[in-house]
């Protein structure tokens, strides 16, 4: 390249200008998702403001917070890093035994520990069963989910003498809140107890995924045969991720083991595992507050509908979901941004 | 003779039967899986169809039972190729959560209409008479329908291995599950072989619901709950694989039903311990392609 | 001087079917050899081998000397084995830039940070600026990876593969599927590669392989027929003959 002396120097000039623009538009650009945004604080005051609306709603509230940390547990493995499963309620489920029978077989009734106890059981059990399943994908994989959400429902069963099987394991008394809040008729402690609860594993998790870990497990997704070319240790990184969301998934099963004082075995379900999935796929994947949308909405409809007429609802939720395929493949958040993408373009 | 050989032989009967049952209905779940990839979690609904069809014809038409099961046959399978063009096609280059999830729509929607047609109380089918009684074997007697069952069983997987292993459809099958692009290069055309394949498939499974409910009875909720043991049959045995299929309906039907003669309260624990060991050890189970 | 890869013996085997047969090949430090053979002589079979997507059936594959042949491919890839794929194969949905960072992360072990944020590493960012600029992508860098066009597409899959910084680089025809008014840009980027890195480039033109290689290796049904200088290949006999050969019976020499 043949240029002056003088050309060259003004175009390195121009070009470093240039280079330190574009480098922390790049910055920016990665930074920007991970910085708070003041949309995010929406469903925060919809919960708040459910909490002075509907005070005699609390009990079902606390489910549907149970449900929104449940589809944001999924999210991280089915959302970001792709794993499809359909037995996750087995993660569900052993936190709301760990909890359940915690209290009834060992007087472990302290809530905030019982907590951490069904995390570090569920995470410990998604560990041991993702380092043998996440070789596989596809319908091994599905199957093999399947099959262990359901292993451990029968095993429960096998004994039931100690699960209370079928039946449950009923009348469950927790302590107080931090040997304080006492539970009350209406749910009003619980409720701001799972609100609480799922804060926190929502700062928790919405750190993760804006990581470079989190960047990795979306690659995981985007194109696992690159990313054994680039030398991820994809395995890993996948186990890793499973653990985590079955820690959570076992939070959430604890915490709706303590707020209805009740568990059966019907929480490791099939029905539990797909509808989990239903309300997370409604509600967009991969963002976050898919989670809270889908299971919001889902449980709200479900509510008044199926009171209504249960065949319908039925009926209603099959036909989203084939429409949602064909027609919204990314949720309603996804259809969301799609209208503020059109609205922009509509005005400029 | 002696007690444990009585149960062993009950044990093997009745596995039998209960394995041909599952054979009938996964067969074209497994075919079409294997040709086309496709996660079909609404094949459970195609073999209800075909029990509320026996059902309708055979309490409100007054239509004999092998009769109705013929129809029901033909028809969810005439049915199905309009799903098949219809929806499925869309989707066959789809992800593995698309399919499920459109698949599990469907199913959500079947279950709705039947239970809305018919009600959620299992419902059962009125057998003609040479189906109700007992063959007596002298020291034991077992119900003929499970008998018909197993016949019925044989003669089919006879016929199918036959098509399959013997016609030239069956030939260019397998080179499409083989292979997909090859046997397009050749001049096979896939898309019209898993159109007759998925009809074929799901008339079988129409049939299979037909005949399941004299075993179990029939509820809406068959279509999920069975599907757990038809999806099952597929993966332990092998995706498109008429031999794998066969193995494994053998397997699950025969362990299945020991566990259930020998320790009732583990309830289904041993099909899914199996096929957990079977899938860990094989992934692509005992016939499928690694 | 240990050589930047060896292949010694290298069998594969599908079924009866056998794809591959007693390969050897060297590549030292530097070095630019071109891969070529007929359609389905198991050239891309060869890189998957020796990137570990596929086991051996028999013989060893040596990186800087080192016995990598039981090694995972992510393993290889640390160790500085990079390759392009002859389909792209990008994180289609993510932006160019984070197509570079990950591939950076991953090297460098940031990946395994769950806490801080994938932006705050300035270092990163700015590693990942440097390389879409020599390749004159900076201006994508913030587009969606699928809403680039193909030849763009093409140059994202070097970038990455450079992001890794190899000691070893394997490029599966990177040109294929480019028009022809674009491939230049890529080819210049293959000739200013980093003249320390050895490569193996895959490539049915043969202008480019002229222009590109010192060495050559022709792979026929999975064996190596030869292996030389250019002028010396491109006079061999029996290399004229397999070339000839698929012009005369290309049926017969591509399902060989």
């Amino acid at each position: 390249m043949a240029v002056s002396d003088s050309k060259a120097a003004e175009r390195v000039l121009d070009v470093s200008a240039d280079r330190r623009q574009a480098r922390d538009r790049a910055a920016g650009y990665l930074l920007r998702r991970h910085h708070f945004q003041w949309p995010e604080a929406l469903p925060w005051i919809v919960a708040i403001a459910a909490f002075f609306l509907f005070p005699d709603r609390m009990t079902f509230g606390s489910q549907v917070l149970v449900m929104i940390m449940f589809a944001l547990s999924l999210d991280l493995i089915l959302g970001y890093a792709g794993i499809v499963t359909l037995g996750h309620a087995a993660f569900f489920g052993i936190g709301a035994y760990t909890v359940g029978l915690g209290a009834a077989r060992l007087g472990w009734t302290e809530p905030v520990s019982g907590l951490f106890a069904a995390a570090i059981v569920s995470a410990f059990v998604g560990f041991i069963t993702g380092w043998f399943l996440l070789r596989y994908r596809g319908l091994t994989l599905l199957m093999l989910t399947l099959a262990t959400a359901i292993m451990l429902q029968e095993t429960g069963n096998l004994r039931s003498d100690f699960s209370g099987g079928y039946d449950g394991l009923p009348g469950l008394e927790f302590k107080p809140l931090l040997g304080l809040f006492d539970y009350d008729l209406y749910g009003h402690t619980y409720y701001l107890y799972a609100l609480a609860v799922l804060a926190v594993v929502f700062f928790f998790v919405r750190r993760i995924v804006y990581s470079p870990f989190g960047q990795a497990l979306t690659g995981i997704r985007e194109n696992v045969k690159r990313m054994h070319a680039i030398g991820s240790p994809v395995h890993r990184r996948l186990v890793t991720v499973y653990s985590i969301a079955a820690g959570i998934a076992g939070i959430a099963g604890a915490l709706f083991t303590q707020t209805n004082a009740y568990v059966t075995l019907t929480v490791f379900d099939f029905d539990n595992s797909a509808k989990v999935m239903v309300m997370l796929i409604l509600g967009g994947t991969g963002r976050l507050y898919g989670a809270f949308l889908g299971a919001a909405v889902y449980m709200v409809l479900e509510d008044h509908l199926s009171k209504l007429s249960p065949t319908f609802w039925q009926f209603g939720i099959g036909l989203l979901l084939v429409l949602a395929v064909l027609f919204a493949r990314r949720g309603v958040l996804g259809l969301f941004e799609d209208a503020g993408q059109y609205l922009k373009r509509f005005r400029s | 003779m002696p007690h444990f050989a009585i149960i062993a032989v009950s044990i093997l009967f009745d596995g039998l039967a209960y394995a041909m049952f599952l054979f009938i209905t996964s067969v074209g779940l497994s075919v079409t899986m294997g040709l086309m990839g496709f996660v079909n979690l609404a094949h459970g609904a195609f073999a209800m169809a075909g029990g509320y069809i026996v059902v309708s014809l055979t309490r409100n038409l007054g239509i004999g039972f092998v009769p109705s099961l013929a129809v029901a046959a033909v028809t969810v399978g005439a049915v199905s190729v309009v799903f098949e063009r219809g929806l499925y096609r869309r989707l066959y280059k789809a992800t593995d959560l698309e399919q499920v999830l459109l698949t599990i729509g469907l199913a959500f929607m079947a279950i709705a209409t039947a239970t809305y047609l018919y009600g959620p109380i299992p419902k059962s089918v009125p057998l003609p008479e040479w189906l109700q009684g007992d063959i007596n074997l002298g020291f034991r007697s077992f119900p003929s329908y499970r008998a018909f069952l197993i016949v019925l069983g044989v003669v089919l997987v006879t016929v199918l291995w036959y098509a399959f292993e013997r016609t030239n459809i069956g030939a260019k099958i397998r080179a499409a599950v083989d292979n997909r692009r090859m046997a397009e290069s050749v001049g096979i055309n896939v898309d019209l072989l898993f159109t007759l394949t998925f009809a074929v498939g799901s008339g079988l499974a129409a049939l299979g619901g037909g005949l399941a409910i004299q075993l179990f009875g029939l509820s809406p909720s068959f279509a999920v709950l069975y599907l757990v043991l038809f999806l099952i049959v597929v993966a332990v045995g092998g995706l498109g694989s008429l031999k794998g299929t066969l193995m494994a309906a053998l397997v699950i039907g025969i362990i299945d039903t020991g566990g259930k003669y020998l320790l009732a309260e583990a309830g289904g624990f041993f099909i899914y311990a199996i096929t957990v060991v079977v899938l860990l050890i094989k992934p692509a189970g005992f016939y499928g392609r690694e | 001087m240990t050589a930047a890869l060896e292949v010694q013996g290298l069998n594969r085997s599908f079924g009866a079917l056998l794809v591959t047969y007693n390969v050897n090949l060297t590549l030292e430090r530097g070095a630019r050899r071109a891969l070529i053979g007929p359609n389905g002589a198991g050239k891309t079979t060869l890189i998957n081998l020796i990137t570990g997507v596929l086991k051996p059936s028999a013989g060893r594959v040596l990186l800087n000397g080192e016995d990598i042949t039981a090694s995972s491919q992510a393993d290889r890839a640390r160790r500085g084995l990079a390759r392009t794929f002859q389909i792209n194969q990008l994180f289609r949905g993510l932006t160019v830039l984070e197509n570079l960072c990950m591939t950076i992360g991953e090297r460098d072990g940031h990946c395994n940070n769950l806490w801080r944020s994938a932006g705050a590493n300035p270092a990163v960012i700015d590693e990942a600026i440097d390389h879409l600029e020599s390749l004159q992508l900076a201006d994508d860098a913030l587009k969606l990876v699928r809403e680039l066009p193909y030849g763009r597409q093409r140059l994202v899959e070097i970038a990455i593969a450079l992001a890794q910084k190899p000691r070893v680089l394997l490029l599966d025809e990177p040109a294929a599927g480019v028009p022809s008014s674009e491939s230049h840009l890529i080819l210049d980027v293959v000739d200013r590669l980093d003249p320390d890195i050895a490569v193996l480039i895959i490539e049915h033109d043969m202008d480019v392989v002229y222009r590109f290689a010192k060495e050559i290796t022709v792979l026929v049904q999975g064996a190596v027929l030869v292996e030389g200088a250019p002028d010396a290949i491109m006079s061999d006999e029996r290399v004229r003959a397999v070339y000839l050969g698929q012009d005369g019976h290309r049926g017969a020499a591509q399902n060989g």
